[in-house]
């Protein structure tokens, strides 16, 4: 019983980590069409920005540290995410097919930039002990990493969803998704709402970077891209462009792979995830939600 | 007949080139006829061609596959196994490998183009994935794991044994990646190929004429997965074993990457973007090593060291401001 319950706990955290990363891939695709291969590198951006920082302060007490080097990554993820839409795929507005290929010229360049600078090897993420701890559930020793992992999906599952609903751009944008040509049609600037976008899935990618550095206690440059094919995963069952499709499948995704891990063999998660994406597609080719694009 | 005479006189000059003891300076390290040299042609031709076969998919076909790896890998990994851990001889071995080679696309085409534009990328992308997982999972010690596996060389014929034989190898890659012309050039040309093209340009029109997307897709995908099964064994006997860079997803990038900076839906392009982008991987390390550069201030320096970031810049500004690639350079200078 405390192993099941250790697995779904820990199942939880792993689909909260898929879900911030799938959850920005989804809204980018639903509204731009683009197909995001770059996402993997915001997260190793925002990751790299908050190792970077904390090794910069050196002489600060741990929590302090953290908490700033964290903040850090979030808004270095931000930024880049931000000025990649700006200056790569704005351009190339309306050539879906080329946008998509700047994104994996970006990712192949961003990772080979990493390791030209820090090297290939992993750097070690101070991190406060409590997170290193254990909390006792129904007789289970559950890391307390996972609980921030989940709280910090909730937080942004909840956030984006009272944004996209209670605000004038979150209006915009899930008219966009809709349909972007008559938003454009009645005179709103839909580009801003790019911008947001990809500045949103860029903090989404970091919170998920920081969070990752924190579960490894390590950062490497390949973190990114080998999260990112998860998230595709997620994203393509969930249905591109649905929220709250792509965070359910996060969590089935990621309690399939824990259990599959422990009761199956080891690896043989990450198969059947894959082999869960092909029954989806056979039964339901739009994926859970059915709204795609 | 002047379509044929320039392709042949290519071929007969590169199937010279390991009779020429020619030294050219800063472009290669040794003359020609040495096997250094040979080697890094030979593998140049070999992702000449495989980058053709994935252009028949992505360029002639319009399908953008993230998971064109898989099939390379097959080749170079069922074919191995076979020699090495079955102890199988060449022979069985080859032919099993295609069969696979065969078997697989067609199984997973079946699957994967049920679905269409991104998200058949995305579902190519993932089984590509299941099969960088299962290498790297080892499962009865087959595959090697990370360490990657060496072939039984006393499987092979005595032809593509040892350094005196590079030669032969460098042959086999030419006539592979003259056969992977060849077959592109009379598929595209063929019925299915104008069907292939026109589904590019518009899968809905196709589908009004009463044609069936699907299958000619299908049929499009297998021909390219065959193709590249052929390709990895080229490759794993020039290398002389199998290593798991070629199974991650990232491989099938770079492809993307050589069909893109060599122009997409030609066949000149794909194979010259292949060849040259393997070049550039292979040499770039090289120069960055060289004394030029390390005297640049490290701002310069320390990106030029990985070649995988020169490129991807490269392929970039390809992107935005040469669309067509290489082969629109060489279509202007004819007209």
């Amino acid at each position: 019983m405390s192993t099941f319950v250790l697995l779904t706990i820990t199942g939880f955290g792993l689909g909260a980590m898929y879900f911030l990363i799938a959850s920005g891939l989804s809204l980018i695709y639903g509204l731009m069409g683009v197909l995001n291969f770059a996402h993997g590198a915001f997260l190793t951006v925002g990751a790299y920005g908050m190792w970077f920082t904390e090794d910069h302060l050196g002489g600060v007490a741990v929590l302090p540290r953290f908490l700033i080097g964290a903040l850090a990554g979030l808004a270095v993820g931000a930024v880049f995410a931000a000025v990649v839409e700006l200056v790569l795929i704005r351009p190339l507005y309306r050539r879906h097919i080329d946008q998509v290929l700047v994104t994996v010229g970006l990712a192949l360049s961003t990772v080979a930039l990493v390791i030209a600078v820090w090297g290939n090897d992993a750097r070690v993420v101070a991190a406060p002990s409590w997170l290193g701890d254990t909390t006792g559930v129904l007789g289970a020793r559950i890391p307390n990493d996972r609980w921030i992992e989940i709280a910090a999906a909730v937080a942004v599952l909840v956030g984006l969803n009272a944004f996209l609903r209670r605000t004038r751009y979150g209006l915009i944008i899930r008219a966009g998704v809709e349909n972007r040509a008559m938003v454009t049609a009645l005179g709103i600037d839909v580009r801003r709402a790019f911008t947001l976008v990809f500045a949103i899935g860029g903090v989404a990618a970091a919170v998920a970077g920081v969070l990752s550095n924190v579960y490894f206690g390590t950062i490497d440059p390949q973190r990114g891209t080998s999260l990112l094919i998860f998230a595709f995963i997620v994203v393509v069952i969930g249905g591109l462009g649905s929220l709250r499709g792509t965070a359910i499948a996060a969590v089935v995704v990621g309690l399939v792979q824990q259990y599959a891990n422990y009761y199956a063999s080891s690896g043989l998660g990450d198969l059947s995830v894959v082999l869960l994406l092909g029954l989806v597609l056979l039964a339901r080719p739009r994926g859970l939600s059915g709204s795609f694009a | 007949m002047r379509r044929f005479a320039l392709p042949l006189v290519l071929l007969v000059l590169l199937a010279l080139v390991p009779k020429v003891a020619l030294d050219i300076p800063y472009v290669f390290k040794s003359s020609l006829n040495t096997p250094g040299t040979l080697q890094l042609l030979a593998l140049c031709l070999v992702f000449g061609g495989l980058a053709l076969t994935y252009d028949l998919l992505f360029g002639f076909t319009g399908l953008l596959s993230f998971g064109h790896a898989l099939y390379f890998a097959v080749g170079v990994y069922i074919a191995c196994i076979a020699m090495t851990k079955w102890h199988w001889g060449f022979v069985p071995a080859l032919l099993f490998t295609a069969l696979v080679g065969l078997l697989l696309p067609l199984a997973l085409g079946a699957v994967s183009l049920r679905v269409g534009g991104i998200a058949f990328a995305m579902v190519t992308l993932a089984f590509a994935q299941a099969g960088s997982i299962l290498v790297f999972k080892n499962p009865h010690r087959w595959t090697g794991g990370e360490e990657g596996l060496g072939t039984d060389y006393t499987k092979l014929p005595d032809a593509f044994v040892g350094i005196f034989n590079t030669k032969n190898l460098y042959w086999l890659a030419l006539g592979y990646a003259a056969v992977v012309f060849v077959v592109v050039q009379w598929a595209v040309s063929s019925s299915p190929g104008h069907v292939w093209q026109a589904i590019r340009e518009n899968e809905l029109r196709v589908e009004v004429l009463g044609l069936r997307p699907y299958t000619y897709k299908l049929m499009s995908f297998v021909l390219a997965s065959f193709l590249a099964t052929a390709g990895g064994v080229v490759y794993l006997l020039l290398l002389g074993g199998a290593t798991t860079d070629v199974t991650g997803a990232n491989f099938t990038l770079t492809l993307l990457v050589m069909v893109v900076i060599g122009g997409t839906g030609t066949r000149w392009g794909a194979l010259i973007g292949g060849i040259l982008y393997t070049y550039a991987n292979q040499r770039l390390g090289d120069i960055s090593g060289s004394h030029a550069v390390s005297k640049l201030p490290s701002v310069f320096s320390t990106p030029l060291q990985q070649p995988l970031f020169v490129l991807g810049v490269l392929f970039i500004l390809v992107v935005f401001f040469a669309p067509g690639g290489l082969a629109r350079f060489g279509r202007a200078l004819r007209t």
